[in-house]
């Protein structure tokens, strides 16, 4: 796992670092599949796991172009929402990270023209929305839930990003990271979001700031949200560098 | 005059019962097979609809124990990327065969028509071990369940892009039943399909001669093959 750099901001040469890893562990992939369907071991690893790359690349693509950043997805009312939603990370409830509301800033960088931190209070006076929607796991399991907070697209407005670059990508508390393209990032259904069922979001599911894109799956809604960036080099994200599917659209 | 045909060998007739397009999709596909079953499995296993898993060494997607080490997963990532990647090979060679298939008549020379009162027949002819085998002529039981595995092959492919997209595609989707109910059918189209194979290769291994025809396409001519069907 990735330590958070302390301003939030990718460096150059951590960038570098962080591709020559996603490589290797990559690689360390595949292994078994091949195996499995040859009945041997498999040499050209890297050949197949760079395949399998260009796949998960191209179909990106095709999801990009598949992409209607008119069509809102469907809506549900406020009965089927879950209350009690589901907790998921890949450690224990007991190690979430716990923030502090009054010492939090969320921190801005990149292709951003105003780039001043902001209080969580600050965000909590701008103008807000809710919506009840699903959200799909990768896994398999879906739960839809209410989620209230400030578009994304308004944020994007006010802090004068470049909404004509490519990213905007988000660094957790946690050492979760992940970004989405500027498309979808504009999508009415994307949100910064601080509450859920109408209370302020539990640690769990994390306080004080998440993002929730109703059009991606699950892995791609960040919790503990501590920095956000704008730009033109492609991100990664935590669960992406270790092969899931980056663009991941529903 | 007449001409001297000498000691000519021993040729046995035979012809060609399964054309090239047939034989290269049909192996392209069972590759194809085994990949999106095999990690089909493990995407399954990471989030069962029923309380079991299929077993780690029937499925594709990397090594357990390393994804594990690794990645704190249990080699879902892997075996998403075979899955999506498998994908595009399944529905382009089956493009191929259904336009094939379609187009040259094969289709409704190989497997039209089906009656009930003639699958009834065979499917108790073959229960009973008595049902005679023609190359290259498909009974009637052949017939239905050929038919049934393409019908659930298009199946799998709508329900798992109705799962893959339920917003983009949210109209097949809400047809499906919605997400949930889209992952059950896309379950049980693939045990559809595991279910044929089963009776599939059993019936190859039952009739061994059947295997190297759908490689040379060729099959000997009996003299009880002259009766049409």
């Amino acid at each position: 796992m990735r330590a958070t750099p302390a301003n939030g901001i990718l460096r150059n040469d951590e960038t570098v670092r962080l591709v020559a890893r996603r490589g290797f562990l990559k690689g360390g992939l595949s292994l078994g599949a091949l195996t499995l369907l040859t009945g041997c071991d498999v040499t050209h690893t890297d050949e197949v796991q760079a395949v399998l790359n260009g796949m998960s690349r191209w179909n990106d693509g095709i999801q990009a172009a598949l992409f209607n950043p008119h069509r809102l997805l469907p809506t549900y009312s406020e009965e089927e929402a879950v209350k009690d939603f589901r907790y998921n990370a890949y450690y224990g409830e007991d190690k979430v990270p716990k923030l502090d509301g009054r010492s939090y800033r969320l921190i801005l960088s990149g292709l951003v023209e105003n780039r001043r931190p902001w209080a969580l209070r600050e965000l909590y006076a701008l103008p807000q929305t809710s919506q009840i929607t699903r959200l799909v796991c990768v896994e398999g399991w879906s739960m839809i839930g209410k989620w209230s907070g400030v578009p994304l697209r308004s944020f994007l407005e006010r802090i004068g990003a470049d909404l004509t670059a490519k990213y905007v990508g988000f660094e957790c508390a946690d050492g979760y990271y992940s970004s989405i393209d500027m498309a979808s990032a504009l999508h009415p259904q994307t949100l910064l979001t601080f509450r859920i069922s109408d209370e302020i979001l539990a640690p769990k599911y994390g306080y004080p700031l998440r993002l929730r894109i109703a059009t991606k799956l699950g892995f791609k809604n960040p919790k503990w949200i501590t920095a956000m960036y704008v730009t033109n080099r492609f991100p990664g994200g935590f669960w992406e560098d270790r092969g899931y599917n980056w663009f991941s659209g529903v | 005059m007449t001409m001297e045909t000498s000691a000519a060998p021993a040729i046995r007739a035979t012809k060609v019962i399964h054309p090239l397009a047939v034989r290269i999709t049909h192996w392209v596909n069972a590759v194809a097979m085994v990949i999106m079953i095999g990690s089909g499995w493990r995407i399954w296993n990471n989030e069962p609809i029923f309380d079991f898993y299929f077993p780690v060494w029937a499925t594709v997607g990397g090594d357990f124990a390393a994804s594990q080490d690794l990645h704190n997963e249990l080699g879902l990532a892997s075996a998403l990327q075979w899955h999506f990647a498998g994908m595009w090979l399944l529905v382009i060679n089956g493009v191929i065969y259904f336009a094939y298939g379609l187009l040259s008549g094969r289709f409704r020379q190989a497997f039209l028509p089906v009656n009930p009162r003639a699958f009834l027949r065979d499917l108790l002819a073959a229960l009973s071990f008595r049902l005679p085998h023609d190359p290259g002529v498909y009974n009637a039981v052949q017939k239905a369940l050929y038919l049934g595995v393409l019908a659930a092959g298009i199946v799998m492919v709508l329900s798992g892009l109705a799962i893959w997209k339920p917003g983009q595609f949210q109209e097949l989707a809400w047809l499906f039943g919605g997400f949930d109910f889209a992952r059950l059918v896309h379950f049980l189209g693939m045990s559809a399909i595991v279910l044929f194979l089963v009776v599939h290769i059993s019936l190859v291994i039952i009739v061994p001669k059947t295997l190297p025809s759908m490689i040379t396409g060729r099959a000997p001519v009996h003299a009880d093959a002259a009766n049409p069907m």
